[in-house]
């Protein structure tokens, strides 16, 4: 599993924006299918939201793991020494940035079938 | 393990011993010559061939630009015709995306990223060959049709249904069509040999928090070419298979679809957007704290934009098809990413400016042009947030205004930082500096050229002026705004010719440029002498992100080769693997040499496709199998080699092992890489079956009775039981066991045989026809890709049971045998979903 490990990697990393482009794949997808067989609003709404509501739980859980990672903060970067526990708090800090982004940009996606009436 | 700064004293009589080791390395790495010069399969003679015939492309396709600004000068011009304007544009277009800026982030890595990992060279040296041989052939073939009045002229996106009618499109299409794909392998091979290269070939101690930028960026965006040309490729087969044998896959009158193409296109070519600019911004990454003359600021910073925008830029496809009619909801989607991205993107602009803030800036060429670089690129980003609201595209969509937003952000985001790449490390490639005068001159005629042609034409957009329009009647408002675009043209063109006179001009009196001319921390800047072929004298252990600022003494004592692989004792290529986190030295990893194989083996493979571009049928098909072949010569003659002896002294007191399988061989890695690629094209297959099932009430249609059930389910079986037979055959040759390892080998290739005939069958015996329907079509693209796919397995299968009886595949020497086991996991998976899909979908639909 890329939750509750002790030690950060690139897999770690890269988990944030991956929740992100699956659940944007998710939302496309959906919207595809459901306004191509007959437009159900609510359901494409209702599927959209549980994908949202998950995908902002996952990137949560691998923010809090980051935060942990990156010593919660308790050392400033530039995290640029030789050592195990700069490059961990490295990959932390980095894993906790691209969490922001990846979280902000669910939501932004997320947004379109609430604001957009219908199929049109 | 955690390497020591601190290099062993070496006793000062050793001089006569150092100067054998570096007559060794010499030897070694010694660059072929006279007829030969083209068997060169080293990084440092690759890159420079690769950068020089990217740039080549480059003023070719400005060449074709300047044409068409002479054409649009005046009102009414007649000075081209229209179809030689079509193809003017569909030209330069492509040659500026899939021959320059493309391939040039590979040249350039090629060129500086081992020097950078201190590493001798990529662990793939043929396979950088082979990519530039094949991106030659391909490039040459395309450019060079217009010399035929044969070039593509549907534009550089293709679109059907008007680059799918033979009639209305000629032979150019498949030109274009064909060339590209054969361009797009050498792309893949190029990621391949650049991740593996940043993850597994650092110096030791690199850690991963102590890479250079540059090496973040690369990694990146090998990443994104495995995820966006796959799609491409999938998108060209479907293409090449309507044009060639009629299958209607983008043909609405039999089930097919146009927007198909536009989805593969678009998933491919806007994160190829990204796949420019990245590579190019890691080039200020390096030169901001160059000339700022301190360590970058929000190094963490940088990871997360590259990261972030890696993976957003996937989700911008279809803003570049904003007004063809999809759900306002979609384009909802596509716009809130667009916005999304500006976000990673700003943070890097940000950083920079931080960085320069905070340093003693030195001002010089390099600095002029990544000053220039961020200007420009800041204002097409601006205009990039306009366009990426629906309404407004709907607008500016395919007006002049369009035009200027994407030459903003490519000449920003790309060819300046690229120039300013250019002055930045020609000493280190050249060993002479370019003219501090001229690149004044260059830069503010470039600059003020690329505004005066650029600028105006926002206004031309916005007045109405479409893209893409041969001429234009007088009086329509667009006359002067043209004319200053034209004059800017030659402007620019005209700081380009300086440039180039520059790069070119003989420098042999000019004095050598000093080692490390800008004072720069990171590793690249070693090398000292370019005619050294050994790239670094002896491979440092790493204990800081600028090495040269911090680490004291460093770089004499490289030249003294007190650190690892300061020798090549076996007359070998050398080179260090370490691991992916800490770069813990683990292996001392074999390079081949060079050699003419890579070569032959891509103009017979580039043979096959120009063939069939001319439909040369059984021309094609002897090329193609002699490149395979041809390839199967390379691999074993050349890969995977038995060393002499299990391990060696790899210096600095440090025993290494000189062979390595599984996870742990660079080998291993780059099958994974290839497959995650060859994965993605085979989703986007699969994607086409059920975007057609989407747009259909009906599908699979009332005549289609196939493909039935038995054939795929069986085939599905098949070849999951030859993919089991493969996991038998590498347990007995982990336990030694020589016979049962060839007799679930054969019996492997038998099932992989029937499977794949199985799959053939099933439409085959149902009665698909492939011209009648798009669903008949694209059933039948599945079950041959997948096919293919245990065909190729079969050949290695094969390739590994002859290894098994000439003793190179026994049980410690395992690479080929591990190599294809995990060839097989994809393979497996092919079969399995394509039978899956193709057998149970249309029970559920």
């Amino acid at each position: 599993m890329m939750l509750w490990r002790d030690k950060a990697n690139l897999w770690t990393l890269i988990l944030p924006p991956t929740v992100w482009a699956l659940h944007f794949l998710f939302c496309y997808v959906a919207t595809a299918v459901i306004c191509a067989k007959g437009g159900y609003m609510a359901g494409l709404r209702l599927s959209v939201g549980i994908a949202t509501v998950l995908a902002l739980a996952l990137i949560l859980a691998s923010g809090v793991q980051a935060h942990r990672h990156w010593g919660f903060g308790s050392d400033m970067p530039p995290h640029d020494q030789a050592t195990d526990e700069d490059r961990q708090r490295f990959l932390g800090l980095a894993t906790l940035l691209v969490c922001a982004l990846s979280f902000v940009s669910v939501i932004f996606v997320a947004l379109p079938p609430f604001l957009v009436a219908d199929c049109r | 393990m955690s390497p020591k700064a601190a290099a062993p004293k070496a006793p000062a009589s050793d001089a006569r011993r150092r100067k054998g080791q570096e007559d060794r390395l010499r030897a070694v790495w010694e660059n072929a010559t006279g007829w030969r010069y083209f068997s060169n399969c080293n990084n440092q003679v690759v890159g420079l061939w690769y950068t020089g015939a990217s740039f080549f492309f480059f003023l070719f396709a400005g060449v074709l630009a300047l044409i068409m600004r002479t054409q649009l000068a005046v009102p009414d011009n007649n000075l081209v015709s229209a179809d030689f304007y079509n193809q003017l544009y569909t030209l330069h277009g492509t040659v500026m995306m899939f021959l320059f800026a493309v391939p040039i982030f590979e040249a350039v890595a090629i060129l500086i990223l081992p020097q950078m990992l201190a590493a001798r060279d990529l662990p793939f040296p043929r396979l950088s060959a082979f990519g530039f041989w094949c991106f030659i052939i391909g490039g040459v073939f395309v450019a060079g049709s217009i010399f035929f009045h044969a070039a593509p002229s549907s534009g550089w996106f293709m679109y059907p249904p008007l680059a799918t009618d033979p009639k209305l499109s000629g032979i150019g299409a498949d030109i274009w069509l064909l060339g590209l794909s054969f361009i797009e392998i050498a792309s893949i091979a190029a990621a391949v040999e650049l991740i593996v290269g940043v993850l597994k070939c650092r110096a030791p101690g690199m850690r991963i928090n102590m890479m250079p930028l540059y090496c973040w960026y690369v990694l990146i965006v090998g990443g994104m070419i495995l995820f966006a040309f796959p799609p491409l490729i999938a998108g060209d087969i479907l293409f090449e298979m309507q044009r060639l044998f009629d299958w209607p896959f983008f043909d609405p009158t039999r089930g097919g679809d146009p927007v198909l193409w536009q989805h593969l296109f678009w998933i491919f070519g806007h994160p190829e957007v990204y796949i420019i600019f990245l590579p190019s911004i890691a080039l200020l990454a390096m030169i901001v704290p160059t000339f700022a003359q301190r360590p970058i600021l929000g190094y963490g910073w940088i990871v997360l934009a590259a990261v972030g925008t890696g993976f957003l830029s996937f989700g911008l496809w279809a803003h570049h098809m904003f007004t063809i009619g999809l759900p306002a909801i979609s384009l909802g989607f596509f716009s809130a990413a667009s916005e999304a991205v500006a976000i990673p993107t700003g943070v890097q602009i940000f950083v920079f400016v931080a960085t320069l803030l905070a340093g003693r800036v030195v001002f010089s060429i390099p600095m002029l042009f990544a000053t220039g670089a961020l200007a420009i690129f800041v204002f097409g980003g601006l205009t990039g947030v306009m366009v990426a609201l629906a309404p407004f595209d709907w607008q500016a969509h395919d007006s002049y205004f369009i035009v200027a937003h994407l030459h903003y952000t490519l000449i920003g985001g790309m060819f300046f930082p690229l120039v300013a790449g250019v002055y930045y490390f020609y000493p280190f490639v050249m060993g002479k500096m370019l003219s501090g005068r001229l690149g004044r001159w260059a830069f503010w005629l470039m600059f003020s050229g690329f505004n005066i042609a650029f600028l105006p034409m926002h206004i031309t957009g916005l007045r109405g002026m479409p893209r893409r329009v041969f001429t234009y009647p007088e009086g329509l408002g667009w006359d002067v705004l043209n004319l200053v675009s034209t004059l800017g043209a030659f402007t620019m063109a005209a700081g380009v010719l300086v440039f180039v006179f520059d790069v070119l001009r003989p420098k042999g009196k000019a004095p050598a440029a000093p080692r490390n001319p800008w004072k720069a921390g990171t590793l690249e800047w070693v090398a000292g002498d370019p005619s050294e072929p050994w790239g670094i004298r002896s491979v440092p252990p790493i204990t800081s992100r600028y090495p040269l600022w911090d680490q004291k003494d460093i770089v004499q004592h490289i030249d003294e080769g007190r650190y690892y692989l300061p020798d090549a004792q076996e007359m070998k290529r050398e080179t260090l693997v370490t691991d992916v986190l800490d770069a813990v030295p683990l292996q001392v990893l074999r390079v081949s040499g060079n050699s003419f194989k890579p070569m032959i083996a891509a103009f017979l493979i580039g043979g096959s496709f120009i063939a069939a571009t001319f439909h040369w049928w059984i021309v094609g098909l002897i090329s193609g199998v002699l490149g395979i072949a041809a390839i199967m010569v390379w691999l074993w003659t050349g890969t995977a080699q038995i060393p002499e002896k299990p391990a060696k002294d790899a210096g600095m007191g440090l025993e290494l092992p000189l062979y390595a399988s599984g996870s742990a061989s660079v080998g291993w890695w780059a099958m994974f890489i290839t497959m995650v690629g060859d994965g993605t094209a085979f989703a986007s297959l699969i994607f086409g079956y059920f975007f057609f099932w989407t747009i259909h009430a009906d599908f699979p249609p009332a005549h289609a009775m196939g493909p039935g059930l038995i054939y795929p389910l069986s085939a599905a079986a098949i070849s999951f039981a030859a993919w089991a037979l493969m996991l038998v055959a590498r347990r007995a040759n982990n336990a030694g066991r020589t016979g049962a390892l060839r007799l679930a080998l054969a019996a492997s290739i038998v099932l992989a045989l029937g499977g794949g005939a199985l799959l053939l069958l099933g439409p085959w015996m149902t009665g698909l026809e492939p011209t009648r329907h798009v669903y008949d079509a694209i059933v039948w693209v599945l079950v041959i890709w997948a096919a293919l796919h245990n065909a190729v397995g079969v050949l290695m299968q094969g390739y590994c049971l002859a290894g098994s009886f000439a003793g190179r595949l026994t049980t410690e020497h395992d690479i080929d045998l591990l190599n294809v086991v995990l060839y097989w996991h994809f393979a497996a998976i092919t079969a399995v979903v394509t039978a899956l899909v193709i057998a149970l979908f249309p029970l559920a639909a």
